[in-house]
């Protein structure tokens, strides 16, 4: 179960700074070895660690450019990763993003092309937004109903639509919403028309890529987080995840907040691949996703699988992600250094969660611990 | 559809069929090693890329066999490397499975792009190992052509079906594996090493692995390039669901997914019949549909998953 820690429940709810410490300190620490390692990397490979670094972070926080393009890129990558939030407190690992991402980018490509004559500007927004917040949502609905009706497992379902989502992709590209002129130029570019401008995102900074799209984000990441802590049915959720056998005692129906979980998750995915092509590129491409639904894993799993946790997450890896653009062009040291990094935080990561584990462990079993037995409730650490 | 029933084609697209399987055979059947003690490596993808990148940048380096060979080799412990940094971090560490796969394979997809891009920077060619056709047999017509005139590493593939069934069903070893899969507890108390087993399951799924993706780089396509596999190692993964857990089953998952590979090639060049890219669905559809299926669930490990920690249950 990911970041399942029984830790010993408290009378009052108040800010713990030692766990604290842990839940804010592993991830750094797994990040200080990843960069480590890549460090180790590159000196093999001839390439001075230092100066590379150092070309990163230049060039993520070093311009006004850097820092809006990290923003823009950590959207996406929040969007993503509250839905991982959803879904690995129910204990349901969806690994389904990228296909989610892309629904949700054709969702709103079709709408908000198939209704620009009919609806005035406002709703054909909105409308663009919920419909590919639908589509999402329908893509993460299917691993769940798949899960709680037939029992397949997610991880294995949310891989193949995947490979699914791609090829409707690729076909729909090549097909019904090939961009005309590209076939009266010959071209035949896989790629949409250019949408509306009535549903592009105003910008925040004027002449950058910094959308309102990041706004929507973190407004819901708050909302996420009232969600799941606030609520019942978020309550359900969280409590599924850390204990399915007490739950379903309880008289949870664990399969039916699982299959919620997964579809809220898709749905908020959806929503990234919406923002992209709304906010973003502003028509629909080949490789929208931008390997955005494995990152945004990696910056859910990061923010400690807490909706607020995310966000910092979010913009740290939207941040080394430009960087390492930034890094390629000026020092030649290819991008996919930023790859390494982030496998190696997620198996970093989930790896030191064992010592915060055997941790809550020892503090549950001691005696000054009031009640141990009781890990469904405020039990999550931060 | 009538160019289909061609021979010419019909033996194009079985050889095709032959010739795909073996990259999704070594895999699977080394990832069911790794699933019937009880881990799922969801980071094959990964292994095998980082395997397809090693094994090309040897044989670029020393034309020939011996080159081939060695880079073969190199896959292999490459991907046995890799194995073992997933067994630390999921048997040692206890990680949740499913995750730290996608983190196994995020660092292969990247680490295996960064060299690729450092040490070679463009897309070359290797001579590939040949085909050796099989004396006598691969006289037979049309047969001979399809399954007895391919390259070493072919018939690998389908040797290992057999083997994997013999070690699984006909040794103590295979017994080890199977009860540390399925009754971790038991195994325990029993004096077998769950996390040995494991260690030892996961790396060889991981050596297993590494040689698919060189399979790819040096007899199939014969060059490297970004995400080469392009997600072929999840698909494997899928397969040994798909096989419930049985070397025959993958065998058949395989060439299932091999075939409807060869077809759709063929159908880009031709140019008929329905869109490649829905085509191209089917294969993952059908997967989604066998795994409904109870009997499906049923063979699966019980321990699948799970790590183990003594003194629970």
């Amino acid at each position: 179960m990911p970041a399942s820690s029984p830790a010993a429940s408290r009378p009052h709810r108040r800010v713990n700074w030692n766990n604290l410490t842990y839940s804010v300190g592993l991830p750094l620490l797994a990040l200080g070895f990843a960069l480590a390692v890549c460090a180790v990397i590159l000196l093999l490979l001839g390439v001075n660690p230092f100066e590379a670094y150092a070309a990163m972070i230049a060039g993520a926080f070093g311009t006004i450019s850097g820092i809006t393009q990290s923003i823009a890129k950590a959207t996406p990558l929040l969007l993503v990763g509250l839905g991982i939030c959803i879904a690995f407190r129910a204990s349901v690992i969806n690994i389904g993003a990228e296909g989610q991402i892309i629904l949700g980018a054709l969702g709103a490509t079709w709408f908000s092309l198939a209704f620009r004559p009919i609806l005035p500007d406002a709703l054909l927004v909105i409308g663009t937004l919920l419909a590919g917040f639908l589509a999402g949502a329908f893509w993460g609905f299917i691993p769940g109903v798949l899960k709680a009706r037939f029992g397949v497992n997610e991880i294995l379902s949310t891989v193949m639509l995947n490979v699914v989502a791609t090829q409707i992709l690729l076909a729909m590209l090549k097909g019904p919403l090939m961009d005309a002129t590209g076939v009266t130029a010959g071209t035949f570019l896989p790629q949409s028309e250019e949408l509306p401008e009535a549903v592009w995102l105003a910008k925040i900074v004027p002449q950058t890529l910094l959308h309102t799209g990041a706004i929507l984000a973190v407004v819901l990441a708050f909302v996420v987080y009232i969600f799941l802590w606030r609520t019942t049915i978020g309550y359900r959720i969280r409590a599924v995840g850390l204990n399915p056998e007490a739950s379903r005692y309880a008289g949870i129906r664990v399969p039916v907040y699982q299959a919620l979980a997964l579809t809220l998750a898709g749905g908020l995915a959806g929503l990234a691949g919406v923002v992209e092509v709304i906010g973003v590129q502003h028509r629909l491409l080949e490789g929208i996703t931008s390997g955005y639904g494995f990152s945004g894993i990696v910056a859910a799993l990061f923010g400690g699988l807490h909706p607020l946790g995310t966000i910092p997450a979010s913009y740290l890896f939207g941040s080394l992600l430009v960087g390492a653009d930034k890094m390629q062009r000026a020092m030649q040291v290819p991008s996919s250094l930023v790859d390494v990094l982030l496998g190696l935080v997620v198996l970093f990561v989930v790896g030191s969660q064992y010592y915060a584990r055997r941790r809550a462990a020892r503090r549950a079993t001691r005696p000054t611990a009031a009640a141990p037995a009781a890990p469904v409730e405020e039990a999550v650490s931060a | 559809m009538s160019e289909l029933l061609q021979p010419v084609v019909l033996i194009g697209i079985l050889t095709g069929t032959i010739r795909f399987a073996t990259p999704y055979l070594y895999a699977s059947i080394g990832e069911m090693f790794a699933q019937r003690s009880g881990v799922v490596n969801l980071g094959v993808d990964g292994i095998m890329l980082m395997g397809a990148y090693t094994g090309f940048f040897i044989a670029l380096q020393m034309p020939g066999d011996g080159g081939l060979w060695l880079g073969l080799l190199a896959a292999a412990i490459v991907g046995l490397l890799m194995g073992l940094l997933m067994s630390v971090i999921s048997v040692t560490l206890k990680a949740e499975q499913g995750i730290s796969g996608i983190g196994l394979f995020i660092f292969g997809l990247g680490l295996s792009s960064l060299l690729f891009r450092v040490t070679i920077g463009t897309v070359k060619t290797v001579e590939g190992f040949k085909p050796i056709p099989i004396p006598g047999l691969s006289q037979i017509p049309v047969l001979g052509e399809v399954f007895f005139t391919n390259s070493v590493v072919v018939y690998g593939a389908f040797l290992i079906v057999p083997i994997a069934w013999f070690v699984l069903e006909r040794t103590t070893w295979g017994l080890k594996i199977k009860s540390v899969g399925q009754n971790p507890a038991a195994a325990d108390s029993l004096g077998v090493s769950v996390n040995r087993v494991r260690y030892v399951c996961v790396c060889l799924g991981g050596a297993l692995a590494g040689i698919a993706g060189a399979s790819m780089s040096l007899s199939l396509v014969n060059l490297f390039q970004d995400n080469l596999t392009a997600g072929l190692g999840f698909i494997a993964v899928a397969l040994v669901y798909f096989g419930g857990w049985r070397p025959m089953g993958i065998l058949i998952g395989a060439l299932l997914f091999s075939f409807i590979n060869a077809l759709q090639l063929f159908m880009q060049v031709t140019k008929v019949g329905i869109s490649p890219d829905l085509a191209n669905m089917l294969p993952y559809i059908i997967t989604i549909v066998v795994l409904m299926f109870p009997i499906n669930r049923a063979r699966q490990p019980a321990a699948l998953n799970k790590p183990f920690e003594r003194g629970e249950n």
